[in-house]
């Protein structure tokens, strides 16, 4: 095992910010093999424990170890819906990879466990021998899945496998949620998405696109029409903004706008109607994911100076640490223990200056982070004229907003039986980030997975009584 | 899908669409729009629902020609399909009965401002609308709100047709003969900003409802954002509607001209393909 992790290919940085070419290269079949190898095939592997789905992660690697790949693919598939989307997306440092026994025992570097997940997934795509899972004979019980993000995509294709009849309702033009408007084509391409969308619909689930659930139709009207169990995976939906004063200037907008113009519009693309300004000087505030591919876009679309300002330290920085070692490497500005306090105009109404102000780590907060606190007297200017704020969004509240009887937390999101992820209406269940807030991918498709279970047997014990 | 069965011209730039959209003709009440888009390289764009047939399982959207989109819009003809129609979006328009309504459309804010003509008379208020336009072509819907309005006020700012004069002068004269206790006013945002300050005037509440530039038309992007009473509000899901005295409207017109330079630049892109 003297073996050293296998090494991710990238594309320069140079090169790839010219583009929106995927960052990362993916494994040779030799890379993979060799780090498969590494896995020691632990008795009591602790890995799967920091997997929020579980998937059996030493039984993949043994294949990809044994050169057989596709059953590799088809182990990841047995827990995960999406493992090209995963292997790419989820934080391993901070889930299965923390938990693998190289860095638990040995202080050495994990399994590169995400990149063989993504080696396996990819490799089955390109094989053209993708493998559409069985569904068992129809029931004709009409389902409906509100959300076609990670979790209502999870969730359908298990009901469909149950034999379900399932419909997924959308309230954009493109199916995906997060996956297609959110994260960019340099992480995440959406060509990988559509494989599993297509997979979905030869396994019978059906999509409806501009279709909002509780404005275009009622839950009382799609009961008339035959539906029996809903789930709902409607996602995070209202962006924050902090309230300082100027933030309303034309050039300051929600992460949630700069990256929706720019991944579901094509805003970037001179041949679509849809416009964006994206400045030479770009400053994004906040430090998570969505902080990150908003000043990666930035970039990419040509800024000169593109900014991180992060009102907390690099360590508690909420982005997957590939993301920010990127970001670094493109000459992504790190402006950290700062916080915007002001915006400035020009006399057209376009932002032209940010005033922050830096801040020291007080005591840890409810977080377990330290509180940022103001320093007094320290504020300063920087010439901005695009501002991106990314500091969080609250729950969509479409569908509590429709429907009053639905139980819902103070925050805005759904409250569900923790186990079954059954809501107040027993018909219908909720998982993803409408019920936990802002999480994660992998997190999302597991609600959808147990979603699926616990409405099975509930619509099973309800109608064979 | 979303195929258009009629089409009318209602001047030069205006113009009339009945498409099909059975769900959205049953779900939408007044006050309620839509996002549209044409094409897959389309932007998505915001229109009031101006009317609807249940029955038929259509709606009714009026369209001015001021950019791209909406000239794509009003380039199709019948027959012809929306590649993607959503809605109805925003709240709908809170309707009592409260006496006297002053109705105010300026241009083709008009279009928005028929339905909720049509539901303030049928709640039994009594319905008085100023219909202002720069000339006598750029009238439009007059029959239609003659139809729920007990008198039609015209104003044109070059005195073709009805009266002489802008849209505050028709206002002031009704709220000068009589007690006015409600108005309503919708068009370009330079006319709600003077429209709101007349009755401010003559302590009138009133209604503007906001036409912001959109992108999704479900509160998840804050491209509409306004501020209101001080507070920021999002048109697409807290309004259109909004006190039409609390909303800061210099800001509103600085927001509309964020992507002015590349609009038209589009515009000219698109009319220039389709000389060729
Ligand atoms: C920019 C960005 C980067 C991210 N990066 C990562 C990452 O690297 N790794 C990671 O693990 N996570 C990441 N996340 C978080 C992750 O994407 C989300 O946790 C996940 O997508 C949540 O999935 P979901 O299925 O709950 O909802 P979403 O993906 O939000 O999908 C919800 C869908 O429901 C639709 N909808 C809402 N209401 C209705 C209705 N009434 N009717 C019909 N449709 C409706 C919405 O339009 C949307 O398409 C990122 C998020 C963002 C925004
Ligand atoms: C809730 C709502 C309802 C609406 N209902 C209708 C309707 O029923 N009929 C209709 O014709 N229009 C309506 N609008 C306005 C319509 O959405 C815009 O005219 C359209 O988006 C312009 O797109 P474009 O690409 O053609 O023009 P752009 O190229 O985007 O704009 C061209 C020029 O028009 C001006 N402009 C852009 N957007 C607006 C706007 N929202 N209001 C005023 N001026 C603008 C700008 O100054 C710009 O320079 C509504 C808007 C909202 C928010
Ligand atoms: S799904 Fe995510 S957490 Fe689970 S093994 Fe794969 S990469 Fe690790
Ligand atoms: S803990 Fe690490 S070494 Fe052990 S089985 Fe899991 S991945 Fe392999
Ligand atoms: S249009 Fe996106 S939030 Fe209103």
């Amino acid at each position: 095992t003297a073996l050293k992790r296998v090494h991710m290919g990238e594309v320069a940085p140079n090169e790839r910010v010219k583009s929106n070419v995927e960052v990362n290269t993916g494994l040779t079949a030799d890379e993979a093999i060799d780090e498969a190898r590494r896995c020691l095939d632990c008795p009591d592997p602790t890995c799967i424990t920091g997997c929020p789905v579980e998937i059996n992660i030493p039984k993949f690697i043994k294949r990809i170890e044994l050169g057989e790949f596709l059953d590799a693919a088809r182990v990841l598939k047995e827990t995960s819906a999406l493992p090209a989307v995963c292997g790419r997306v989820c934080p391993q440092e901070k889930q299965c990879e923390a938990k693998c026994f190289y860095q638990v025992k040995m202080q050495k570097e994990p399994v590169a466990i995400g990149y063989l997940e993504r080696f396996a997934a990819d490799y089955e795509r390109e094989s053209g021998q993708i493998s559409v899972p069985e569904v068992a004979a129809p029931n004709g019980i009409k389902v409906a899945v509100i959300g076609s993000g990670p979790a209502g995509l999870t969730f359908a294709g298990d009901m469909a496998k149950h034999g379900y009849d399932v419909t997924v309702f959308e309230a954009l033009h493109q199916i995906g949620g997060v996956l297609k408007y959110g994260i960019p084509e340099f992480r995440l391409p959406n060509s990988i998405v559509d494989v599993e969308i297509d997979n979905l619909k030869k396994m019978g689930v059906k999509f409806e696109t501009n279709f909002i659930v509780g404005r275009t139709a009622t839950i009382e009207d799609l009961k008339e029409e035959g539906f029996q169990g809903f789930f709902t995976g409607s996602g995070a939906g209202l962006p924050r903004f902090m309230n300082i004063p100027g933030e309303n200037y034309i050039g300051i907008l929600s992460s949630n706008e700069y990256l929706t113009r720019v991944n579901l519009m094509d805003a970037a693309n001179p041949a679509t109607d849809t416009p964006i300004i994206s400045g030479k000087n770009v400053a994004v505030i906040g430090g998570g994911n969505t902080a990150m591919d908003s000043v990666r876009t930035a970039k990419r679309l040509g800024a000169d100076r593109a900014m991180i300002i992060y009102r907390r330290s690099m360590e508690e920085m909420p982005a997957r640490v590939e993301e920010i070692k990127h970001a670094q490497e493109e000459g992504i500005e790190f402006m950290t223990l700062t916080n915007p306090v002001e915006y400035f105009a020009d006399e057209t109404g376009r932002v032209s200056k940010v005033r922050v102000q830096k801040m020291e780590l007080g005591e840890p907060d409810a977080s377990g982070r330290r509180r940022p606190v103001p320093m007094e007297g320290s504020e300063y200017d920087i010439e901005v004229d695009t501002v991106v704020v990314s500091v969080g969004v609250s729950p969509n509240p479409l569908i509590p907003s429709s429907l009053p009887q639905l139980e819902t937390t103070r925050w805005g999101t759904i409250v569900v039986d923790e186990e079954k992820l059954q809501t107040s209406i027993p018909e219908m269940f909720a998982g993803g980030d409408i019920v936990r807030g802002g999480a994660t991918v992998i997190l999302a498709m597991g609600d959808g997975r147990n979603a699926a279970a616990s409405m099975h047997n509930y619509l099973q014990d309800k109608l064979n009584p | 899908m979303n195929k258009i069965v009629e089409k009318e011209h209602f001047s030069e730039n205006v113009v009339r669409l009945e498409i099909e959209a059975p769900r959205i003709a049953k779900a939408r009440r007044a006050g309620h729009f839509v996002i549209v888009k044409v094409g897959e390289t389309g932007e998505r764009i915001p229109l009031t629902i101006a009317a609807a047939n249940p029955e038929r399982g259509t709606i009714t959207l009026v369209i001015q020609k001021v950019g791209v989109s909406s000239r794509r819009i009003t380039d199709l003809n019948v027959g012809d399909e929306l590649t993607d129609l959503v809605g109805p979006l925003g709240e709908a328009t809170h309707i009592e009965k409260v006496g006297t309504v002053l109705a105010c459309g300026g241009g083709v804010g008009v279009a928005p401002l028929l339905p909720i003509v049509e539901a303030l008379k049928k709640a039994g208020n009594r319905v008085v609308t100023i219909l202002a336009a720069r000339t006598k072509d750029l009238v439009i819907l007059e029959e239609q709100i003659a139809e729920y309005s007990d008198e039609v006020i015209i104003m044109t700012d070059d005195g073709s047709y009805g009266k002489k004069g802008l849209i505050t002068d028709g206002m002031k004269e009704v709220m000068e003969r009589e007690k006015v206790d409600e108005a309503v006013v919708i068009g370009p945002a330079i006319m709600m900003k003077f429209a709101a300050l007349t009755t401010k005037e003559y302590n009138v509440p009133t209604v503007a409802s906001l036409n912001t530039i959109m992108v999704d038309g479900t509160g998840m992007c804050g491209a509409c954002r306004i501020t209101v009473g001080g507070k920021t509000k999002f048109v697409c899901v807290d309004g259109p509607e909004f006190d039409a005295h609390q909303v800061d409207f210099d800001e509103m017109l600085l927001r509309l001209n964020g992507y002015k330079e590349i609009e038209k630049g589009a515009e000219q892109q698109y009319l220039k393909s389709k000389d060729k």
